[in-house]
């Protein structure tokens, strides 16, 4: 290749995930503030409603805030560290976005083991939280991020199980390889959430704990921990922590709209469905996941510690182990296997 | 083909030098991290070989699962790294000769591919081209029908291993009063609430 080459391949990278990267952080404002609505309305209040037109650049208002203030940083702290958590959090789950296809052929980089990558960047997530709550060199801190980390550990091995069982209906680890295999003439009835239902409610709840979305946000727990692992961080890195765990919940519902709500597929697979872009339906299916997990935030009071794991170990695991058996099973006994030869 | 090499040469030093800085490192905490970076960029190194099932596999098995609990273990126990440092001189004979081997092993297999690259380069089973399978498909296409019994055998190792942490760490304590879940859920109102008609200036 020609030195130019390169550097025009590289300039096309960098516009790509430098749009991809605007347009999710425009995303994310915007789901907060809904999250916050809904949180909201359920409760009977109105919600953020002061900044702009029915509050819309609350979220934008909550940027400036946190970036104008002062960081305080602990004098036993680890300060390095300290300062290397947040930062590691924010860039590991925006990271993930780069395997993610919006459409056909979409993706930053539609590589062949696109799942497994989310899934390994999703489980270097936990480094943040440890590294943050040990630098923080302080009691509280540190039981947070121990109770958190433990926490993310434990539903990290029931998603992996999930994902099996969805690959092998798939028969390939390339998201977009994914999303194509549910193209069938059934529409939304031929997407993996109808056959492998249990598994997308096991993904669903999975989700949330690994994430630490509220009923599982014990290691935040407001009312008695204060904020868990974040409790010594104010101003951006405080916000990059809190950022990098709203774009980890967008992973994770963008996750479960390709394995399981059929990606960028139109649900009703004719005509004047089909003209409508795939990103569209891939933004509306991505958006439906979070207006449940934020209803789910608002509804379900928090679970005990001893609830979740034992919910974790003992309820999801074996759940997922046995799913996983039953339908390759089930697909080898039908013939559906795919790459059986 | 400059800017793979350019990576390669990347990967490498971050590894060494992170590998070095596990052993160097004061703080315990400071070297399992370094021991990450070191995993980290292994898998990179995997990556650029082609092999990108094996490279993520080890960034969710050691990264994401193994150094989390190295991590928690250096964290929880207070080991006091001084105190062992002090035996240096003493275990230095014994670490000596394990470096020696190691090297010996080493100078070996490149020795190997040097005399006769064919030796080396011919496996039991032929590798396929990339552009005819992932890499993936491959290893399920061996591991699940040719190594089957290997395979099954790694799984029962590990699952003795499992079995013998759990049993050593396990103690029966007395007194002590476990919730039983589905017992709470079966409780209905006439065994919770017991309603009774109190005398007065009686009681019960």
């Amino acid at each position: 290749m020609e030195f130019g080459d390169i550097l025009l391949a590289v300039a096309i990278m960098l516009g790509k995930s430098l749009l991809m990267l605007v347009a999710l952080l425009i995303f994310i404002a915007y789901a907060l503030y809904a999250d916050r609505k809904v949180w909201a309305a359920v409760q009977l209040r109105r919600g953020p409603n002061v900044v702009g037109p029915w509050g819309l650049f609350q979220s934008f208002a909550d940027l400036l805030k946190f970036v104008l203030k002062e960081p305080v940083i602990p004098a036993p702290a680890n300060k390095g560290m300290f300062l290397l958590a947040p930062l590691l959090m924010c860039t590991l789950s925006l990271a993930a976005w780069a395997v993610i296809p919006l459409n056909a052929g979409w993706a930053i980089a539609d590589i062949n083991v696109g799942i497994l990558y989310i899934f390994a960047i999703s489980s270097l997530g936990v480094y943040g939280v440890i590294m943050g709550g040990w630098a923080s060199n302080s009691k509280y801190p540190f039981l947070g991020a121990l109770r958190s980390a433990a926490q993310m550990v434990s539903y990290e091995v029931s998603i992996g199980f999930v994902i099996v069982t969805v690959l092998m209906c798939a028969g390939t680890l390339n998201l977009s390889e994914i999303v194509e295999s549910q193209n069938t003439r059934l529409g939304i009835l031929g997407w993996y959430w109808l056959p492998l239902f249990p598994m997308f409610v096991v993904f669903f709840i999975s989700a949330m704990a690994e994430t630490n979305r509220p009923p599982f946000d014990l290691p935040e727990a407001e009312s008695e921990l204060v904020a868990g692992y974040m409790v010594e961080y104010s101003s951006t890195p405080y916000l990059l922590f809190m950022l990098g765990e709203y774009v980890a919940i967008m992973t994770m519902c963008a996750l479960g709209t390709i394995l399981f709500l059929g990606g960028w597929l139109s649900p009703i697979p004719f005509a004047p469905f089909t003209w409508v872009p795939g990103v569209i339906w891939f933004v509306l299916k991505a958006s439906f996941l979070f207006i449940l997990i934020a209803m789910v935030k608002a509804l379900v009071p928090r679970y005990r510690y001893d609830q979740l794991m034992r919910l974790g170990w003992k309820v999801f695991l074996p759940l997922s182990l046995a799913m996983v058996i039953i339908v390759a099973a089930v697909l080898m006994a039908t013939g559906n296997a795919p790459g059986v030869r | 083909m400059t800017v793979t090499a350019a990576f390669f040469y990347l990967f490498a030093t971050i590894t060494i030098a992170s590998g070095f800085m596990v052993i160097a490192s004061r703080n315990p905490v400071q070297s399992v991290l370094f021991l990450i970076l070191a995993f980290v960029n292994a898998a990179g190194l995997f990556l650029m070989m082609g092999a990108e099932f094996l490279a993520m596999i080890l960034v969710i098995v050691y990264v994401g699962a193994v150094a989390v609990l190295f991590l928690f273990v250096v964290m929880m126990l207070d080991v006091d790294f001084a105190a062992l440092r002090q035996g240096f001189l003493q275990y230095l004979p014994i670490g000596g000769l394990i470096g020696v081997i190691f090297l010996l092993e080493l100078i070996l297999v490149v020795g190997a591919y040097a005399i006769d690259p064919g030796l080396v380069r011919s496996p039991a089973v032929p590798i396929p081209a990339p552009d005819v399978m992932t890499n993936t498909e491959a290893l399920g296409q061996v591991l699940y029908t040719r190594y089957f019994y290997f395979f099954q055998a790694a799984g029962l190792i590990l699952l003795v291993a499992m079995i013998g942490a759990i049993v050593l760490t396990l103690r029966e304590r007395v007194g002590v009063r476990r919730q039983d879940i589905s017992k709470q859920n079966a409780r209905t109102q006439e065994t919770a609430v017991e309603v009774r008609k109190v005398p007065f200036r009686q009681g019960i």
